[in-house]
C-alpha cells in the first residue's frame, strides 16, 4: 500500500510550483489574450478560379500569421474568412500606389498558393470581395457573467457537500477541500492558457470557456468519488486514526481514478491525433484540467482533509514562531 | 420472480434502444460514418407529444427528422443588413443600430434559435448575422422586418360609408386611389371581394396630453402571445399599455359595426386565405384584444416582433447566402469520426480490462449514447460545440459509475464472496458515491442554466442543459441497464468460467455460482 497522506507537504508545494508561473502570468496584462469572437476584426469573402480545399485554404492563412482564421465554405470554391484586425486594411487604393497593407500580404500570398481569384461577377482578379472590419459576435461580459455562474455553482457546492457529507465530522471543511481542488484546477487551466497566449499566441474564446466549465463539472466529480469512500471507511472504523483512514480509502479508489482519467484522456488524445484543426486548443483545455481534476482529487482534497485533522497549520505556525516553553513535538510527520 | 423482473427490464431496455436508434438514425448518414457502406438514410420518429395549449391538453405527432444542429457545427444563413435611412435622413445610424441589433437578438432568441451571431461592421450602417437551421426567406422575415404595427380604420365619408377605391389601385403610404375613383360603400353591404380596395387610413385617438396620435404598436405592452381559439386556430392576444387602453376604447367606440386593420410596416396584414385581416368591432375594447385568422407560423412571427419591440430604422437584406459550419465542415466531420473511433478505443479498453462485465458495460454505453441522441433530437436540444462537451463528460460519468461499481465488485471478491454477492454489493457500495456526485453536477447545471438564462450567455445555457440531460440518462443507464445485463448473464453458462468476469483476483473461495440453499456471505450490501 502506497503511503499517500504522508509527503502531503511535498505535494502542495509541487502544485504551488506548477500554478505560481501561470498565477503570476495572469498578474501582468494581458492576462488572457481574447480571440476574435470577442474584440472582432475583419472579415472578407474570397472566391478562388481553382478547386481548394478548407483546412488548405486554413492551413495557408496560418502560415501567412493568421492562425486564429474562421474559415467558412458559402459556395464553390468560397469562403467567408474572419481574421483579427488587419493592420492598414483602408479601402480603396487612392491617388499613386498605396503603401503595402496586410491585406495586399494576405492575397498576395493566397494567390501565391492557389492561384486567380474571382469577384462577385466571376471575373478573374486580385482583390477580396466585401472586406470590411466588424465588432466582436460574443460581448466580453459572456466571460465575466460566467465567472459569477461558477462562483454562485462554487457556493453551491460548498453548500451540497457539507449536507451530503453531514455524517462525518465537520462537514464543512470537506465542501471547502473539493472548492479548493475546484480552483486549484480552474486556476491551472487559465495559468496556462495565459502563458500559452503570452507564448504561442493562443486566443482565448467560447470554446475555452465550454471547456473550462467542462473541467470543473469533472473535478467535483472526482472529488465526491473519492470523498465517499474516506466516508464510508470512517464509518468503518478503517485505519488507525484519521490520516490512515484517507490513505486506505485513496489507494482502494486508486484503480478507479486512473481508469477513469484513462479513459477520459484516451477519448481527448484519439481526437487531438485524427480530429478537425479547429477544436485542438478545446481539447487541450480538457486534457489539462482532467488530468489535474484527478491530481487535485488524491493530492490536494483529500489531504487538506488530513492537513486540517492533524493540524499542520498550527505545528507549522509553531514551527516558524517558536515559543519560549516549548513542549519539543519531535514528531514532524503524520 | 427475479429472473422474470430482470427479463421484463431486459425487454424494455431493448424496445428503448431500439426506438432510439431508429430515430437518431442520420439522415445524412455519409457525413457521420465511413461511406463505403450504403447505410440506410434515416427518417426520423414521428413521436405522440402532448402539450398544454392555453390550458387545453392537446395531443400531436412531434417529428423529428434531422438533428437540430448550432452554427458551429453544421452553419446556416448569413444575412447582410444595411440600415435604410432614406425615410428618416436625420437619424442616428449607430445608436439606432446598437437599438436595432438588441432588438434583432431578442426576435432570434425569442424565436428558439440558439446560438446566432450578430455582428456590427465598424464605421458602416450594416449587420452582419448569421443563424443556424432556419431557412434564409424565414431569416430575412424574422430580422429583417421593422415591425411597426399600426390600428387602422376605413377612410369614412359623412355618412359613415367606407370609401373603395373602384377602377384603379388602392395605396396604403400615404392612403389614397392611385387611377381609380374613390367611392364610398354601405358597411353593411361591403362584400368580402370589396375589402381588398378598402382605403385604409390610420387610426387616431385623442390621448391624456390633448393631442391626437396615431394608434401604433407603441402603445401595446410587449407581452402578446399566441394561443388556441376554441376551434383550434391560433389567435394573438394583445395587451394596451396604460396609455394606449383609452386610445383604443376611443377607437373601437368610434368604429362599433366598422372593421379595423392591422398593418404591419405599412402592410396590411394578411389571413391564411391572403385576404386582409380586418376585424368587424363588436364592442368596446380597451386594455386587451386580439387578432384572429393568422396562420399559426404567422402569429408566432408577428407575436416575436411586437415583443421585441420596432426596430428604429427599417433594415433591408442585402445580401444572403448559406454558410456552413463556423469550425469548418471538414473539420467537424473529421472530430466526428474522431469521436466514434474514441468511442469504440473506451469499450475496447474496458472489454480488455473488466473482462465480459466491461463488454456488458460497452453495451450499455451504446445504449446511453443512443437515448442521450434520441432525447438530443426529440425535444429539440439545439447542438453546439458546448453540447458536445457537455456529452462527452457525461459520457466520462456514465463509464466512470461502471468502473466504480466494476473495481467494487473485484474488492468483494478479493474479500471472498461469491460471484452473485460480490456483483450486488459492488453495485449497492457504489451507489451512493454515483448519487453524490450526479447530484452535485445536475446542482451546478441548474445553477449555470440560471445563470446563463439571466446574462444571456447561451453558451453556459446550453451546456448546463445537455450536462443535466446527460447524467439523468447516466444514471439510468450505469444503474439499470448494466445491472440487469449482469443479473441475467450471471444466470448462464457463462458465469461458470470465473476468468471472464475477473482477471487479478486469485479465487480462494469463490463458488462460480451459489449453490441453492445455501445463503451467500451477505446479499444485503449496505450497512455493516
Amino acid at each position: 500500500m502506497f503511503d499517500f497522506v504522508k509527503r502531503r507537504d511535498f505535494y502542495y508545494l509541487l502544485s504551488l510550483l506548477v500554478l505560481v508561473p501561470g498565477i503570476i502570468s495572469l498578474i501582468v496584462p494581458p492576462s488572457l489574450k481574447p480571440g476574435i469572437e470577442f474584440t472582432g476584426g475583419t472579415t472578407f469573402t474570397v472566391r478562388f478560379a481553382q478547386a481548394v480545399h478548407q483546412d488548405a485554404l486554413r492551413a495557408a492563412l496560418s502560415e501567412l500569421g493568421h492562425p486564429e482564421a474562421i474559415v467558412q465554405g458559402t459556395g464553390e470554391n468560397t469562403f467567408l474568412v474572419r481574421t483579427r484586425e488587419l493592420k492598414g486594411a483602408a479601402a480603396a487604393p487612392e491617388i499613386g500606389p498605396a503603401p503595402p497593407s496586410e491585406r495586399d500580404a494576405i492575397e498576395a500570398g493566397l494567390q501565391q498558393r492557389f492561384g486567380d481569384f474571382l469577384d462577385n461577377n466571376g471575373n478573374v482578379s486580385n482583390r477580396f470581395i466585401d472586406f470590411a472590419s466588424v465588432s466582436g459576435t460574443v460581448s466580453e461580459e459572456i466571460g465575466r457573467n460566467a465567472g459569477f455562474a461558477v462562483i454562485a455553482a462554487s457556493v453551491a457546492i460548498l453548500l451540497y457537500i457539507s449536507w451530503a457529507f453531514r455524517a462525518v465530522p465537520k462537514p464543512f471543511l470537506w465542501g471547502a477541500a473539493a472548492v479548493v481542488a475546484l480552483l486549484h484546477d480552474a486556476v491551472l487551466v487559465l495559468g496556462a492558457f495565459s502563458i500559452f497566449g503570452k507564448v504561442f499566441g493562443i486566443e482565448i474564446n467560447t470554446m475555452f470557456l465550454t471547456g473550462l466549465l467542462t473541467v470543473m463539472g469533472f473535478s467535483v466529480h472526482d472529488t465526491i468519488v473519492v470523498f465517499d469512500r474516506i466516508r464510508e471507511n470512517l464509518r468503518r472504523g478503517e485505519g488507525r486514526d484519521f490520516s490512515e483512514c484517507v490513505n486506505v480509502s485513496l489507494n482502494q479508489t486508486l484503480a478507479r481514478s486512473v481508469n477513469t482519467s484513462f479513459t477520459v484522456v484516451l477519448v481527448l488524445v484519439a481526437m487531438l491525433l485524427m480530429g478537425g484543426v479547429t477544436i485542438r486548443d478545446f481539447l487541450l483545455v480538457l486534457l489539462i484540467g482532467i488530468i489535474s481534476g484527478t491530481y487535485s482529487s488524491i493530492f490536494i482534497a483529500s489531504q487538506l482533509l488530513v492537513t486540517w485533522e492533524e493540524r499542520d497549520i498550527q505545528r507549522l505556525f509553531r514551527k516558524l514562531l517558536p515559543r519560549r516553553r516549548q513542549p519539543a513535538p519531535v514528531e514532524t510527520e503524520g | 420472480m427475479r429472473g422474470w423482473r430482470n427479463r421484463t427490464l431486459l425487454g424494455l431496455i431493448l424496445i428503448l434502444a431500439v426506438f432510439s436508434v431508429v430515430t437518431v438514425w442520420p439522415s445524412e448518414p455519409d457525413r457521420y460514418l465511413p461511406s463505403f457502406i450504403p447505410w440506410p438514410i434515416g427518417q426520423g420518429m414521428k413521436l405522440p407529444w402532448v402539450k398544454v395549449d392555453n390550458g387545453a391538453i392537446k395531443f400531436y405527432l412531434k417529428e423529428a427528422r434531422a438533428m437540430r444542429l448550432g452554427l458551429d457545427l453544421r452553419g446556416g444563413t448569413r444575412l447582410v443588413l444595411q440600415a435604410d435611412t432614406s425615410q428618416t435622413p436625420d437619424v442616428n445610424v449607430d445608436a439606432a443600430l446598437t437599438t436595432a441589433t438588441n432588438i434583432i437578438e431578442r426576435r432570434v432568441n425569442a424565436f428558439g434559435v440558439s446560438e446566432s451571431e450578430i455582428q456590427r461592421v465598424k464605421g458602416g450602417d450594416r449587420l452582419v448575422i448569421q443563424l443556424p437551421g432556419i431557412d434564409p426567406a424565414q431569416a430575412a422575415k424574422l430580422v429583417g422586418q421593422t415591425a411597426e404595427l399600426e390600428f387602422r380604420q376605413p377612410k369614412l365619408d359623412a355618412n359613415n360609408d367606407i370609401m373603395t377605391c373602384q377602377g384603379g389601385t388602392v395605396t396604403y403610404n400615404p392612403p389614397g386611389c392611385d387611377g381609380g375613383q374613390e367611392t364610398p360603400v354601405p358597411a353593411s353591404s361591403l362584400t368580402q371581394a370589396m375589402e381588398n380596395s378598402v382605403i385604409w387610413v390610420p387610426a387616431q385617438a385623442v390621448g391624456s396630453d390633448g393631442l391626437e396620435k396615431d394608434l401604433t404598436g407603441r402603445f401595446l405592452k410587449n407581452n402578446t402571445f399566441v394561443s388556441a381559439s376554441n376551434v383550434g386556430l391560433p389567435v394573438l392576444n394583445f395587451e394596451m399599455t396604460k396609455d394606449g387602453a383609452p386610445l383604443l376604447e376611443q377607437v373601437t367606440n368610434r368604429l362599433i359595426g366598422l372593421p379595423m386593420g392591422f398593418f404591419l410596416d405599412g402592410q396590411p396584414i394578411r389571413g391564411t386565405d391572403n385576404n386582409i385581416l380586418a376585424p368587424t368591432v363588436r364592442a368596446v375594447i380597451s386594455d386587451k384584444g386580439i387578432i384572429e385568422g393568422l396562420s399559426a407560423d404567422d402569429a408566432r412571427l408577428l407575436s416575436i416582433q411586437l415583443n421585441g419591440g420596432a426596430l428604429p430604422v427599417p433594415l433591408k437584406v442585402i445580401q444572403q447566402e448559406e454558410v456552413d459550419a463556423t469550425l469548418g465542415e471538414d473539420s467537424v466531420q473529421q472530430s466526428v469520426i474522431a469521436g466514434e473511433v474514441a468511442l469504440l478505443i473506451v469499450m475496447l479498453f474496458m472489454t480488455l480490462f473488466y473482462r465480459l462485465p466491461g463488454a456488458l458495460a460497452s453495451l450499455a454505453l451504446f445504449v446511453y449514447t443512443s437515448i442521450v441522441l434520441a432525447v438530443f433530437k426529440v425535444w429539440p436540444v439545439t447542438l453546439t460545440l458546448a453540447g458536445i462537451a457537455a456529452f462527452v463528460l457525461s459520457v466520462g460519468m456514465a463509464v466512470d459509475a461502471n468502473i466504480l461499481i466494476f473495481e467494487r465488485t473485484k474488492e468483494e471478491l478479493r474479500a471472498g464472496r461469491s460471484l452473485v454477492a460480490a456483483i450486488e454489493a459492488g453495485f449497492t457500495r457504489a451507489w451512493s458515491s454515483i448519487r453524490d456526485s450526479n447530484v452535485s453536477t445536475l446542482i451546478t447545471c441548474a445553477i449555470l442554466y440560471w445563470f446563463g438564462d439571466q446574462f444571456g450567455a447561451s453558451l453556459v445555457k446550453g451546456f448546463a442543459f445537455t450536462l443535466a440531460i446527460g447524467v439523468l440518462v447516466s444514471m439510468f443507464s450505469a444503474i439499470m441497464v448494466t445491472r440487469t445485463f449482469l443479473r441475467l448473464t450471471i444466470g448462464t453458462p457463462l458465469a461458470r468460467h470465473l476468468g471472464w468476469w475477473v482477471g487479478d483476483v486469485e479465487p480462494v473461495r469463490v463458488a462460480a455460482t451459489p449453490v441453492p440453499g445455501v445463503p451467500p456471505p451477505s446479499i444485503s450490501g449496505g450497512e455493516e
